[in-house]
């Protein structure tokens, strides 16, 4: 079954991304059935400094990476990842 | 488990996580902060991470070592904070019966951090500039580039 209404989503923001932005951490609503690419998209749309961003970043929901198809609910943390470079 | 310090490594501590008598092999990878020609003067890197993701990604990456090598053991650590040039950023020990599986376990182990364990480097250099850096090792692009 498909969920439908609203998801408030908590959006986690990175190294790079972080700056970018000017923050680490906002939340914004998406309608559902909802995508990580929604979430990137509206994060876009509510937060200026955000078009700073790739359109399509590395993502993960709730600790796992996933695909901007993947699709988010209700409470989930997606976080939003520059290219990974550690070791 | 903690797979994250702010602290130098203690390649003992690692080592005493992976001995064993059925081991006859154990390979370490030390990864160290670089400042050769191409870095251009790199006092030290600053690591970040996605903390809470880093803990239970390498808790899957290590079960997905297990279950090429099951008799290995295996030992990681990723430092984070500012860490100078020539101190070591992550150490991987892999004890195993034999070298063979030592050796790509521990390659294996390597390979994936790189691939899969969210963690961001920025160098800090003698000139007071800095960079991050991007999975090739070279900078990142400008943000006024993102869209090219």
């Amino acid at each position: 079954m498909t969920a439908t209404g609203t998801a408030r989503v908590r959006v986690r923001l990175f190294a790079r991304y972080a700056e970018l932005v000017g923050r680490a951490e906002t939340a914004v609503s998406v309608t559902l059935p909802a995508t990580v690419g929604d979430v990137v998209r509206r994060l876009r749309d509510e937060v200026p400094a955000a078009r700073a961003l790739p359109e399509r970043p590395l993502a993960a929901v709730n600790l796992r990476q996933v695909k901007l198809d993947a699709r988010v609910q209700d409470g989930d943390e997606v976080a939003l990842l520059p290219p990974i470079a550690g070791g | 488990m903690a797979y994250l310090t702010r602290s130098p490594i203690s390649l003992d501590t690692l080592l005493g996580e992976v001995s064993a008598p059925e081991h006859g092999g154990t390979c370490v990878f030390l990864g160290t902060v670089r400042n050769g020609p191409d870095e251009q003067g790199v006092t030290a890197i600053e690591y970040s991470a996605y903390e809470e993701m880093v803990e239970v990604e390498f808790g899957r990456l290590l079960d997905d070592a297990g279950g090429r090598w099951p008799e290995a053991r295996i030992a990681v650590r990723h430092r984070l904070g500012v860490i100078p040039s020539g101190e070591a950023s992550i150490a991987i020990a892999a004890a195993a019966p034999h070298r063979a599986q030592a050796f790509e376990a521990c390659r294996f182990v390597i390979e994936e951090v790189k691939r899969r364990i969210p963690v961001w480097k920025k160098e800090l250099r003698v000139d007071g500039t800095a960079t991050w850096v991007d999975p090739s090792g070279r900078p990142t692009a400008r943000p006024s580039d993102l869209h090219a």
